[in-house]
């Protein structure tokens, strides 16, 4: 059936635009203390769901728990996250933890801008550098989609895939191959 | 010209004394014939269902006549694995074109597709093992080489360096060979694009793998092995339902779950998003923005068989 629904990238503006009133304003405040649990965002049409809550380690979040209040900005080597030190290797060289994580509110990233972004929106950060696959993403291209190929779909946050913290994919280990026609019994 | 005295060795000359007594105790040999193999012809029918036998094609089927075959099937089915196994005769929906777009640039050949669509599809586990999709390393050096291709590759972790990795199914052809050889019509394409086989009309000659140039049809060369707890019991009449022993089968685009509005098991499967799907003649579906927008080709494309599966880069 040809649906009349609009083009997924729309729908997706649709979602932000509802789901993030702050995003529009860039302005520092907003409804930015959501807890990152599985969140349902429907579209005017019902299309998309969001699916899985941002992966945290165990007991990591709210990350309030351990910082209040501002800490010192300055770029240094950290007595703590010792796990997230050791694998960080995303432009490492000229970014670290408070590029993304918020310094005032710790329980949300910040764009570039200054805007507060929650974890799980955080496409919305990786969408600032990676704009081709942000875009390919939005449309259902970059990553990948479960449920109906013409109606509500359940969709992936970048981080659900890649580590934020060292992004480039790793290798996994492949399934048993095939067995040959000798190999089978007659 | 038979030598003076040489007689070729023939028929015994016809006399009187040769030709068998009509005595009812002992028929000859053309009477004895004639009854053994009416015999063996009842016999056969009776067990394969002497309705199975004489039904038409799915074609030609009333509501009624597909409706009691299919009621049959369930049944069979449902006793044979020990499960409510439904039967989908579901039809193609209007406006819809199926096409299939799998990302080689993302593809790391790990082969979860093609375990999650033998689970899926019902395939025979071990004894014959079938699989529908057939992932090939390539070396990234030669580009799509098929003479140098390998599916039997074994690595502790993929990708392998210097490779890339090509999963070849059925491209559900516009044009399909697979479909004009075919000498009793078992394998037609529905108005949705998906090419499909009848397993109950197949006589298993194998003419369609020979013609296919994608390799994508599968024999079921002995009864298949599907162990009773490893049964999907949703199935369709043209898709996973379970096979008998000598007929073929192939990817569906897993017709009982598109049929449905779901996506095939292979793309909700892929750990690297690489498989897309959806209706070409929807201009907001991930296929048609792929379609639109990235470096899309066709395998084997000189042979003009029009597949609705499509090979693209996105990066």
């Amino acid at each position: 059936m040809i649906t009349t629904r609009t083009h997924p990238a729309a729908a997706l503006l649709a979602v932000l635009a509802l789901g993030a009133p702050a995003a529009a304003a860039a302005s520092g405040s907003g409804p930015a203390e959501q807890a990152p649990e599985p969140r349902q965002v429907k579209d005017p049409e019902g299309d998309l769901i969001q699916a899985k809550p941002p992966p945290f380690s165990d007991g990591i979040f709210p990350c309030s728990q351990c910082h209040q209040g501002k800490g010192d900005p300055t770029r240094r080597t950290l007595g703590f996250h010792d796990e997230i030190q050791e694998q960080f290797d995303h432009d490492s060289q000229n970014r670290w933890c408070l590029d993304c994580h918020d310094n005032a509110r710790r329980d949300v990233l910040h764009l570039s801008s200054g805007a507060e972004v929650p974890f799980t929106e955080s496409y919305r950060l990786c969408g600032q550098c990676h704009g081709d696959k942000y875009r390919d993403w939005r449309a259902g291209v970059h990553g990948k989609r479960i449920g109906h190929w013409d109606g509500q779909k359940t969709y992936f946050l970048c981080v659900n895939c890649h580590n934020p913290h060292s992004p480039r994919f790793k290798g996994i280990a492949p399934e048993p191959r095939p067995r040959r026609p000798e190999e089978m019994k007659r | 010209m038979t030598p003076p005295g040489r007689s070729l060795p023939v028929l015994p000359q016809a006399s009187g004394e040769d030709v068998p007594a009509a005595d009812p105790s002992r028929p000859g040999r053309r009477q004895f014939l004639r009854t053994a193999l009416g015999g063996c012809a009842v016999a056969s029918l009776s067990a394969c269902g002497i309705e199975d036998f004489f039904r038409k094609h799915l074609h030609e089927l009333s509501k009624d006549e597909l409706a009691r075959i299919v009621a049959r099937i369930e049944k069979k089915a449902s006793q044979k694995y020990g499960k409510n196994v439904t039967v989908s005769t579901a039809a193609a929906r209007p406006g819809v074109q199926f096409a299939y777009g799998l990302d080689l640039s993302r593809c790391v050949g790990c082969r979860r597709c093609v375990y999650a669509c033998v689970k899926e599809n019902n395939q025979s586990r071990q004894n014959p093992q079938i699989h529908w999709i057939k992932v090939l390393e390539m070396e990234k050096a030669r580009g799509v080489d098929v003479a140098h291709a390998d599916a039997y590759y074994e690595a502790e972790k993929v990708p392998r360096p210097g490779h890339f990795y090509m999963p070849v199914q059925c491209h559900q052809c516009r044009n399909p060979p697979c479909v004009k050889v075919c000498p009793v019509k078992a394998t037609w394409k529905e108005p949705d694009g998906i090419v499909v086989v009848d397993y109950d009309w197949c006589i298993g000659c194998r003419c369609c793998m020979a013609a296919c140039p994608y390799g994508a049809r599968r024999f079921n060369w002995a009864e298949p092995d599907l162990p009773a707890s490893e049964m999907n019991p949703v199935t369709h009449y043209l898709g996973n339902r379970p096979r008998p022993r000598g007929v073929v089968e192939k990817c569906t685009f897993c017709i009982q779950r598109t049929r449905a509005g779901l996506y095939p098991a292979c793309v909700e499967i892929c750990p690297v998003g690489a498989r897309k799907f959806g209706n070409l003649l929807d201009p907001g579906s991930e296929i048609r923005y792929v379609m639109e927008r990235k470096r899309v080709f066709v395998f084997k494309e000189e042979l003009n068989t029009e597949p609705r599966f499509y090979y693209f880069y996105a990066t």
